[in-house]
């Protein structure tokens, strides 16, 4: 009864937040005359969008080279997976022609939104309901096929040790967005060309009938997937299979002298890991409201990378920190050096379109070496009277 | 061992273990009787841990058989590439025979558990985690039902019994603490009751009592006595200090080169002359 006790702050937290979330993005329209930063276009509601993405991946890439100790690159190929495998099975029959007019149709003729609209009817909160179940399903379907790739190439690739790993599940990435762009699939993949159309975030947006937006929930609904994930991963984490991870992490030798069978552990976290990168993945083909092999590039799972180590390799909620500061560095605060800037006749030396990678990449550099811990290093942040609970216990 | 009445725990038969042209056990057989305390002993690099390795499935060996309780659990002979560079013995003992190659895991769930030489705890867990990890292996839970807490009853065992191991074991008072901040001799102590944590019937130490003091090597051997009375276990140890190895073993066996140079209860091993030359040295006939 006192364990359970201990998760009642963090529920409470997280309720907390997604509460605030909602009404920090309505509160244009509540209050008007606020700042522009409160605006439902300001860069705060594209970056917080991004980073609630983000940090579902990161917490994914975190359990499994933080806590298993595997150090994988194939974040990205997993994410291409879940976006199409999202973007396929959502598209609305309907608009299938015209999305994929250049292979004449599409060859896979089905969306789950469609088929739940058969049944509870399109319109009004119907239409809606089969929208948030249609979505709900294809997210965990995008999860399983990622997960289920995993469980293929884990077999091969899982015997490797550190490095050997990291190419190969690199490679693995690489080979899949090269595959995912061939022409002579385009009837399922569009080829090189994005497959759009499907719900976005700003889908779930609460409108009237003349499509006027009463309450914005496109800022809430990635908060609330991802907070929903990243507690699957963390109570995973806490259990008896998160310990043997961790024990493979700091020994394998130790873990399969004391009976951790080490093949099936190693899978089983690179297929969940590879699940929630696989949600990640769908969630930001949502955010950029279309899916495009081109966008996973292994640049982006260096991002996600970077990201684990600034916040702390072992660390989820110095994961999740990391990922909103480097959203916000990236997307909104570092945006200035990319402009030229006066006062009066003097031009700011260096601001030019690309200083801010510079400037950033100055900054990461300085991270990894003298901060090489990242910012949580492997500890937690944890309310105050978690502790206490913690310690009667 | 020449009594065969009494039950053998593990019973090892012409284990041979090659690398490359460098034979580290040559065609080894020894017995492990139940509930006693047998020792391998030898000088440096005579293949002890070798041996250690080929038990426990770290390594395969080259050829031979392993039985544990009766039952075969490991068995190979050299094919392929091995069978033309083996330089050992009965090549063709085992050949008609299927191989057997259990991964660690399974042997350790048969129920033989291990030590290191070099203490290998999970350093980022604390002592009580230590423990608990090794009671994983038992659990009945599936990543589900742990994920979304439905194996309560289950993880409560598993802690209750942890618990209760590490009062047994002295260590209780240290259970928060992170386990490489130990003192060295409750590091070791603590590596054995995590062994002790999987249900072992044959715990297999590996220089117990390396980098301890006198004091802490007599502890030691009380030590060991005692969990064997109290866990009904069988222990096969290797060991450098002749003074715990003289003291608490029924029987020892000594290697050298990989091969056996002696066998014998303890005053027997002490007197042998091949023994004290292979632990001396002595000059050989032809060295200069």
């Amino acid at each position: 009864m006192k364990k359970s006790k201990n998760y009642i702050p963090a529920l409470t937290g997280i309720t907390a937040l997604l509460l605030f979330v909602v009404l920090l993005e309505n509160i244009s329209s509540i209050i008007p005359g606020l700042p522009s930063v409160f605006d439902p276009t300001s860069p705060l509601f594209t970056v917080l969008k991004k980073a609630a993405v983000y940090s579902l991946v990161a917490v994914s890439m975190n359990l499994l080279n933080g806590f298993t100790g595997l150090f994988s690159l194939g974040q990205a190929g997993f994410m291409l997976l879940g976006a199409y495998t999202y973007a396929i099975l959502t598209v609305p029959a309907a608009q299938k022609d015209q999305v994929y007019y250049l292979f004449g149709g599409c060859a896979f003729d089905f969306s789950i939104v469609d088929m739940f609209e058969g049944i509870f009817g399109s319109g009004g909160a119907g239409g809606a309901f089969s929208m948030i179940l249609g979505v709900l399903i294809a997210l965990i379907l995008a999860g399983c096929v990622a997960g289920f790739f995993a469980f293929l190439i884990g077999f091969p690739v899982l015997r490797l040790k550190s490095d050997y790993l990291a190419i190969a599940t690199l490679g693995f990435a690489e080979i899949l967005r090269a595959i995912f762009q061939w022409q002579k699939l385009g009837p399922i993949t569009n080829g090189a060309n994005m497959i759009k159309g499907f719900p976005t975030f700003s889908s779930f947006n609460i409108t009237d009938a003349s499509g006027n937006v009463i309450v914005r929930l496109s800022t809430f609904v990635p908060f609330l997937i991802t907070s929903l994930c990243i507690l699957l991963i963390v109570l995973l984490i806490h259990s008896s299979y998160g310990r043997a991870f961790m024990a493979i992490r700091d020994d394998e030798v130790a873990a399969e002298a004391m009976g951790v069978a080490l093949f099936r552990h190693k899978t089983l976290s690179f297929v969940i890991s590879s699940f929630f990168a696989g949600v990640g993945g769908a969630l930001f083909a949502m955010y950029v409201a279309n899916a495009q092999a081109k966008a996973f590039t292994s640049t982006m799972t260096y991002e996600i990378l970077l990201i684990v180590v600034i916040g702390g390799i072992g660390s989820v909620s110095g994961s999740v920190l990391a990922t909103f500061l480097y959203v916000a560095c990236s997307e909104w605060w570092l945006r200035f050096l990319d402009s030229e800037l006066y006062f009066g006749n003097f031009k700011v030396p260096l601001l030019r379109n690309g200083f801010r990678m510079v400037v950033f990449s100055v900054v990461i550099m300085i991270i990894v070496l003298f901060f090489s811990q990242g910012i949580m290093g492997n500890r937690e942040i944890s309310f105050k009277a978690f502790r206490k609970g913690k310690n009667k216990q | 061992m020449e009594n065969t009445a009494e039950n053998i725990a593990l019973h090892i038969e012409n284990v041979t273990m090659q690398f490359g042209g460098v034979v580290s056990v040559n065609n080894l057989t020894l017995d492990v009787p139940e509930h006693k305390i047998i020792a391998l002993i030898g000088p440096n690099g005579a293949g002890k841990t070798t041996a250690f390795n080929c038990i426990t499935g770290v390594y395969r060996p080259t050829n031979g058989l392993i039985e544990f309780m009766g039952k075969p659990i490991v068995r190979n002979h050299p094919t392929g590439k091995d069978a033309k560079t083996y330089l050992g013995e009965n090549a063709d003992k085992y050949a008609k025979e299927s191989t057997l190659s259990p991964t660690p895991d399974e042997i350790t769930k048969l129920g033989i558990a291990r030590t290191f030489q070099n203490i290998r705890l999970w350093k980022s867990m604390t002592v009580f985690e230590n423990v608990l990890v090794a009671k994983h292996m038992r659990a009945k839970q599936n990543v589900f039902s742990a994920t979304f807490r439905g194996n309560a009853a289950e993880e409560k065992r598993m802690r209750d019994e942890t618990m209760a191991l590490l009062q047994e074991q002295g260590l209780d008072s240290y259970k928060d603490e992170l386990a490489t901040s130990l003192p060295y001799g409750l590091q070791r102590r603590l590596e054995i009751a995590r062994a002790l944590a999987t249900d072992p019937r044959l715990l297999l130490l590996d220089e117990p009592a390396a980098g301890m003091n006198p004091q802490e090597t007599l502890e030691l051997a009380d030590f060991v006595r005692e969990i064997r009375e109290k866990y009904n276990l069988t222990v096969f140890l290797i060991e450098h200090h002749m003074d715990l190895v003289m003291n608490i073993s029924d029987y020892i066996y000594v290697i050298d080169f990989g091969s056996e140079i002696a066998q014998g209860v303890p005053d027997e091993v002490q007197s042998n002359q091949r023994v004290i030359e292979a632990y001396l040295g002595v000059a050989e006939e032809d060295a200069v």
